[in-house]
């Protein structure tokens, strides 16, 4: 018998992974939740049929979330994480001691709770004492709050289902708002290579750099993310992502990382031209 | 009701029979199906252009109605608790006119607020009815146009006793209303007939905890448009007649205009709505007014913003306020209402209703989820936080009461010559202005035209209202009667 889950990248473009067994499967109140067991890629988390995360390639999409924003500014010690329910960047985020203050927003507390019984390898750090979750929309959260935060960071879901109030001008703006004068914000910032998803991009890039002063975007490789080249936006009040590194400070915490270092991290700003010109065109 | 019958849908059971039958058609529409024009066919889908169809046997007629429409409109006329409710594809405008070109002929009075939307005000100019415009009052604080006070709709009953009947906004756009039941019982006192434009009250007959509907308050007719908060296509509509309305003569009344091709489209929709709203109706009117509670909540906490409710009821001229609208007055931001709606569309693509002056208006229906409403709240924090301004200097009202020079038709047929806006003052206007939305009209055919209504237009015009109403299309010009 062979089992296969299978996720469309495009209409007419899908990845399909092997499956094992499946974990878990159910429906919150927004959104399909399923866990996989596959052969290549380890537990897989599923929701409304996107491949969120896998146990073999996640630590490339969490560390390139946290420790860019860390490096750069190693006086952080308030920070906001918006969606993050699988619990991957809490787990990059609480390995810094100098943080205070985690608060995270996950709408959905099923996920929260399916990843914590399936998923320890992401969720392990959800009971760490400086992270104080709060379930409910993050638009809504965020609105609220007023120079609170030294680094916001989004990990959400795509620009449809649960996560689409996430992608909004409105939302970016609130973000700007609940950021300190020298804030840091880092978000999902889709792919340029398959045109719905630079789309989405080109409209992520374009809400962000209504609100902030530095914009600028940085990819990494996701093998089971559409296309595999994915980025994420680094937007900030005051600090440039590379002039303004602490590599050497960084480098001295001796944090264990798989995929990311400083070389890498100042690399990672470097865009291909295609999507220079896309994101010059938002 | 009957549960049983509420469920049945007969205009649409005949649509999906016809479609099975597979019939050759050798009548219009010349499309055939969607075969005689793909692209429209892809566009729209196939299942619509199958079901755009034209009037045969078993499909009746909504011209007279015998079988299927006939039945679709006794269901209606039974969820709505009126005596004979009739469909109209002509929107709700063709229902307004259909009411007044009922019950009044030329030279007979009717009784209405001068807030009324541009379609009755058209209907006099059709007919030749005059108007008698009872004052609305007026909200100094928000600047709008409230509902009329029974007082004045009974002196103006006692001064004109020949009028033949009373019109009534039920609610305003804003969400306002007058005290129906009383003013029924005023105006039948005095013989006179009530009618009722509910545009905006369609979930007025099936919330709960709702103000009164027109058919329930005893209201001789009203126009209900289905498609603005009860779900059926745009232009569909509904007017209901109750008892003591000769509604084969209304029949005959709607015929004059209403088009003789009417769509099946537009009709099924209102089909589909009514089982909608009979079945479902008080659950979707109970989520809509959370949603509208819960975004007042919130946009009250953001400060500058006023999205006002009940608390403006005061028994007279707000009667009552209607729950499911979320009107929100902006001034105190330092912008106007369409500043507001621009900026929210333009840089947040956030679509609302209407700006005006000082207000916005966000429709909220069962159809919204609750992102959305953070999306609305948080872009209006946002534009607060980057927009606001000092409110020094802005217009504080939306209405402005009109002198009547001369009747409607009179002004619009009249000998009319054509003059620089800025320089019609004191001449008596011979055709409309307005922003639309909301279009109720600033100036009406025979209205004179004063400094403190030129003053509004040029100020409404450069805040970038949306003006409507004038032969000139810039409204740089207007005509008026040459005396």
């Amino acid at each position: 018998m062979e089992l296969w889950f299978s996720e469309p990248h495009t209409k007419d473009v899908k990845l399909s992974i092997k499956v094992e067994k499946q974990i878990y499967c159910k429906h919150s109140k927004y959104q399909r939740i399923d866990i996989f067991d596959t052969i290549e890629f380890g537990r897989i988390l599923v929701l409304d049929g996107y491949l969120m995360l896998t146990e073999k390639d996640e630590f490339i999409y969490h560390e390139m979330i946290s420790h860019v924003p860390m490096a750069v500014n190693p006086n952080i010690k308030n920070v906001l994480v918006i969606g993050a329910g699988d619990g991957g960047t809490i787990r990059e985020l609480t390995k810094y001691y100098t943080i205070e203050n985690i608060d995270m927003v996950e709408i959905d507390e099923m996920v929260v709770e399916a990843c914590r019984e399936f998923l320890p390898q992401t969720a392990g750090k959800l009971e760490d004492n400086r992270l104080h979750i709060f379930y409910e929309d993050g638009l809504r959260f965020v609105r609220t709050k007023h120079e609170e935060y030294d680094l916001i960071i989004v990990d959400s879901t795509d620009p449809f289902g649960p996560g689409e109030g996430l992608f909004t001008r409105e939302f970016y703006g609130n973000c700007y708002k609940a950021l300190k004068e020298d804030g840091i914000l880092i978000n999902q910032h889709e792919s340029p290579f398959y045109q719905e998803d630079a789309k989405s991009m080109q409209r992520a890039h374009r809400n962000i750099a209504a609100s902030f002063q530095i914009q600028m975007v940085y990819q990494f490789h996701l093998p089971t993310y559409p296309s595999g080249h994915w980025f994420f936006g680094f937007a900030s009040k005051k600090f440039h992502p590379i002039k303004d590194i602490h590599a050497e400070h960084w480098n001295n915490l001796g944090l264990e990382t798989r995929y990311y270092n400083t070389d890498l991290h100042k690399g990672a700003f470097y865009i291909p031209n295609y999507v220079k010109e896309l994101l010059e065109n938002a | 009701m009957d549960h049983f019958s509420q469920k049945r849908m007969p205009l649409q059971e005949a649509l999906e029979k016809h479609r099975l039958e597979r019939m050759a058609h050798f009548d219009v529409p010349g499309h055939k199906g969607g075969r005689g024009n793909k692209e429209l066919k892809y566009f729209l889908g196939e299942q619509t252009l199958k079901t755009d169809v034209n009037s045969m046997k078993p499909l009746d007629n909504l011209c007279h109605p015998v079988s299927v429409i006939k039945e679709a409109q006794e269901l209606a006329a039974e969820a709505f608790r009126a005596k004979e409710a009739f469909f109209i594809v002509n929107g709700t405008t063709a229902a307004v006119q259909a009411m007044i070109m009922a019950t009044c002929k030329s030279g007979e009075k009717v009784i209405m607020p001068r807030n009324v939307h541009r379609s009755a005000i058209n209907a006099l100019v059709v007919c030749g009815a005059i108007p008698v415009y009872v004052n609305p009052g007026t909200n100094k604080r928000l600047g709008i146009a409230l509902g009329m006070s029974v007082r004045d709709v009974e002196q103006a009953i006692l001064e004109n006793p020949d009028a033949k009947a009373v019109m009534v906004n039920n609610p305003t756009y804003y969400g306002i209303c007058s005290d129906l039941k009383k003013i029924v019982k005023v105006a039948h006192a005095h013989d006179m007939k009530v009618l009722v434009d509910e545009a905006h009250g369609t979930h007025f007959y099936f919330g709960e905890n709702m103000p009164i509907s027109g058919m329930a308050a005893g209201a001789d007719m009203a126009a209900v448009s289905m498609h603005k908060t009860g779900g059926s296509l745009t232009q569909s509509s509904l007017l209901l007649c109750n008892e003591n309305v000769n509604a084969d003569y209304v029949r005959q009344v709607i015929n004059l205009t209403q088009t003789t091709s009417g769509s099946y489209l537009l009709m099924s929709s209102l089909d589909i709505a009514r089982k909608n709203l009979s079945l479902n109706g008080k659950e979707m009117f109970k989520k809509t007014v959370d949603f509208a509670e819960y975004a007042r909540q919130e946009i009250n906490k953001l400060g500058g913003y006023y999205a006002y409710a009940e608390e403006l009821v005061d028994g007279d001229a707000v009667y009552a306020f209607d729950k499911t609208k979320l009107s929100i007055h902006t001034r105190d931001v330092g912008l106007a209402g369409i500043e507001v709606y621009d900026l929210l569309r333009d840089d947040y693509g956030i679509q609302i209703e209407f700006g005006d002056i000082g207000n916005i208006l966000a429709i909220i229906s069962a159809g919204d989820r609750n992102l959305e409403i953070e999306r609305l709240i948080s872009a209006l924090s946002e534009i607060k936080r980057l927009h606001q301004k000092d409110k020094a200097g802005m217009f504080d009202h939306e209405y402005i009461n009109p002198k009547v020079i001369m009747p409607p038709q009179q002004a619009f047929y009249s000998n009319k010559k054509t003059l620089p806006i800025m320089e019609s003052e004191n001449e008596i206007c011979g055709e409309f202005v307005m922003c639309y939305p909301p279009g109720i009209p600033i100036l009406a055919p025979g209205e004179l035209i004063t400094a403190e209504i030129l003053n509004y237009i040029v100020y409404a015009k450069e805040k970038g209202c949306f003006m409507t109403g004038t032969q000139d299309m810039k409204i740089e010009n207007i005509q008026v009667v040459t005396k």
